[in-house]
């Protein structure tokens, strides 16, 4: 990314692909940007506009069955999320959105619909839907800590060997084998819904980092409120059993 | 023998011990102090008789009211619409909202021929079949407690096909609200209501095939307006095919809005399939309502903000359903001042207070349009107990920007959680940890304080201010 530019956060399909909170990730993003001095642009781009192949990193939130599946189809169509991931743009997807990146996943009445193949896994549905808390100790290699936030879905996802799970449930359900989300380069996905970028500021940075290199600490005071959430959420569920 | 022994004895007697035994645990449950106790008294009575809602609803003309938001004041303002029919009505005024509920709410008032009953989103498809209505209001649907409710777009699903299995039902239905819509259009008979919608991050795609929607933009009347001030924006053609009333609001010089006033252009269509926006027969217009005949008439209402007139012209399409003219059903409503506390104005230590309830995104959406201005103080608290949903990520769906420069007071059990979305929207604020703290913080600023609050943060906030019975 050059300097003069901002930074190009594009969200993908908020007409469809946003179901409870899903902005939050985008705000937490341009503002951790911003902080750092790092001008920052919101694209959204909805389902009947083409997706720009220029974004740094590109979002996807959740959605119902029937959107999933009509977000899919037009992105296969469009190919410019391909285009972009192909040449090294960040993607964040959660929930639905997490399992479309995969290469297939349960559809309506649980069809196997085609998914992106951006990422290495597999999805279908559950016996049980997932609800509640979730914690999770990321891959030590992200440096990220732990993971906070909620899931609410009836998925279960299976990696293959060219993805990397995100991380170890110790609350929670997560891909349904004691891992949650995964990643693959710059691709990564999590079954935390919604605003997952609020409670796991050290992922946001991540994603930062990866689209544009180190990043300058933030001043203290600028943290001190998401870390007290943090510290709460994680503090109310310590020590309730893994799900 | 009288209306109401003529009914009774009309059960079996199995139904008629079931009312009686859950009526008396109803009663137990209210002497103890544990709420109004018709949910007890409901559920006890349908392990007797598990038909009993059935042979219950049995011979009265039944209204159900669904939607995600307001159905509980769109219960209070139907009932009160009914009014001049005379006689008792029905209700389930404390919002027990589901089958035990609604049993409760028949069986309490045994000879009333009509009744008006709140129901639970998920409950309309057996509520239709258990009680078969005369009408059948849809108000919206959206984003709502997404870790206990179903889907929203499976959930109009099911809606339409309950519908379309009750023939002699009308449906009273929101025509602006997409979702609602094509739920409704499976109905044999619809009246529709231009009733507005504030909220529509739910409703972008089209709920039959998934495209993006061709909508009006509608920028909650900041931009877009045409010179003078009016809003730019299509119109019905004709009107609601089903009620013979067919009309074309485009060449009746009475049947334009009048001058100078803006309503939110809400035309929607699908270049997909072709879904569209019915044509409607009832329209909100700012503070009017616009009849079938295009007449207009001022609302009035006691009650504040946009929702509740769009709940008060659905009242008005449904008293109009039953043959209550329209002047006479409005004063009824004008008469409606609170409903179960909400909006409600308390004084407190030389503060007034006024609470006003909001659960989700479209809530809060319409609830901030009905705070006073500043320099009043707004104390925003959130819990995240079972009613609540567990889940605070709705906050991130609200727009909060329009409170940068106002007091803000942040209070809740999940007040961090919002303090940061507040942060991200640049609205500097001050937690607190009680109602009396945000008065403290309100008085050196203003006499009185706004307090927007979810379900069970509201009910904290009424019970410190004495205002449960």
């Amino acid at each position: 990314m050059s300097p003069t530019r901002p930074l190009r956060l594009t969200w993908v399909y908020p007409d469809l692909l946003s179901t409870y909170g899903d902005r939050g990730n985008a705000l937490v993003l341009e503002r951790r940007a911003r902080l750092r001095g790092l001008p920052v642009e919101i694209v959204e781009v909805n389902s009947d506009q083409p997706v720009p192949r220029d974004g740094d990193i590109y979002l996807m939130g959740g959605g119902e069955d029937l959107p999933q599946t009509l977000a899919t189809r037009r992105l296969l169509a469009d190919g410019g999320l391909h285009e972009a991931a192909g040449r090294g743009a960040v993607v964040f997807a959660v929930c639905a959105g997490y399992q479309m990146l995969g290469t297939e996943f349960g559809g309506v009445d649980d069809a196997p619909v085609q998914g992106l193949g951006l990422l290495d896994i597999r999805s279908g549905r559950g016996e049980v839907r997932a609800v509640g808390e979730v914690v999770a100790e990321v891959d030590p290699r992200l440096n990220v800590g732990q993971l906070t936030g909620f899931e609410n879905h009836q998925g279960v996802t299976r990696l293959g060997p060219n993805a990397r799970p995100l991380a170890r449930t110790t609350l929670g359900t997560g891909n349904g084998d004691g891992t949650e989300g995964a990643y693959q380069g710059r691709v990564l996905g999590t079954y935390l819904h919604g605003p997952a970028l609020v409670r796991n500021p050290g992922l946001a940075d991540l994603l930062l980092y990866w689209a544009t290199g180190p990043l300058p600490p933030l001043p203290p005071q600028a943290e001190e409120l998401a870390n007290r959430l943090r510290a709460e959420r994680l503090a109310a569920v310590a020590g309730s059993p893994a799900g | 023998m009288d209306d109401n022994t003529r009914h009774r004895s009309r059960l079996p007697i199995r139904a008629r011990v079931a009312t009686t035994v859950g009526g008396a645990a109803a009663t137990v449950s209210r002497l103890a102090g544990k709420g109004d106790g018709s949910v007890i008294g409901g559920v006890i009575s349908l392990r007797l008789a598990p038909d009993l809602l059935s042979l219950l609803a049995a011979g009265r003309r039944v209204v159900l009211v669904t939607g995600t938001n307001g159905k509980t004041t769109t219960t209070k303002l139907i009932t009160a619409a009914l009014a001049p029919l005379g006689g008792q009505i029905a209700s389930n005024i404390y919002g027990a909202n589901m089958e035990a509920g609604l049993t409760s709410a028949l069986t309490r008032a045994p000879d009333a021929r009509v009744a008006v009953l709140e129901t639970d989103e998920k409950y309309i498809p057996a509520m239709v079949r258990a009680t078969s209505p005369k009408v059948v209001v849809l108000l919206n649907l959206s984003r709502d407690q997404m870790d206990r409710a179903a889907e929203i777009w499976l959930l109009a699903r099911r809606w339409r096909e309950a519908l379309a299995a009750a023939p002699d039902c009308r449906v009273v239905a929101n025509a602006d609200d997409p979702l609602v819509a094509w739920a409704a259009g499976s109905a044999r008979q619809v009246t529709w209501v231009a009733a507005g919608q504030r909220w529509r991050e739910d409703s972008w795609c089209c709920p039959n095939c998934g495209a993006h929607l061709q909508r009006d933009r509608y920028d909650g009347g900041a931009i877009g307006r045409a010179p003078g001030g009016r809003v730019l924006q299509s119109w019905p053609a004709d009107m609601d095919q089903t009620d013979g009333q067919r009309q074309d609001w485009s060449t009746r010089p009475g049947g334009r809005p009048p001058e100078g006033q803006q309503r939110e252009g809400d035309d929607w269509s699908c270049g997909e399939c072709g879904q569209r926006r019915p044509p409607v027969s009832w329209m909100l217009y700012d503070n009017e309502v616009i009849d079938p005949k295009g007449r207009a008439t001022r609302l009035d209402l006691a009650l504040p903000g946009r929702a509740n007139r769009s709940n008060a012209v659905i009242a008005l399409a449904v008293a109009d359903a039953f043959g209550v003219h329209t002047g006479q059903a409005l004063r009824e409503l004008r008469q409606v001042t609170s409903v179960a506390g909400r909006y409600t104005q308390v004084s407190r230590r030389g503060c007034d207070v006024r609470l006003l309830l909001a659960k989700n995104p479209a809530g809060w959406l319409e609830a901030l349009d009905v705070i006073a201005p500043p320099p009043a103080p707004v104390l925003l608290s959130v819990n995240a107990q079972g009613p609540d949903g567990r889940d605070t990520s709705w906050l991130w769906d609200v727009d909060f920007r329009r409170l940068r420069g106002r007091n803000v007071l942040v209070g809740g059990e999940r007040k961090l959680d919002l303090a940061v979305r507040l942060e991200a929207d640049e609205v500097a604020f001050k937690l607190v940890d009680d109602i009396d703290e945000a008065i403290d913080a309100a008085r050196a600023v203003a006499p009185n304080l706004e307090v927007l609050a979810n379900y069970t943060a509201f009910q904290q906030y009424r019970v410190a201010l004495g205002r449960v019975q």
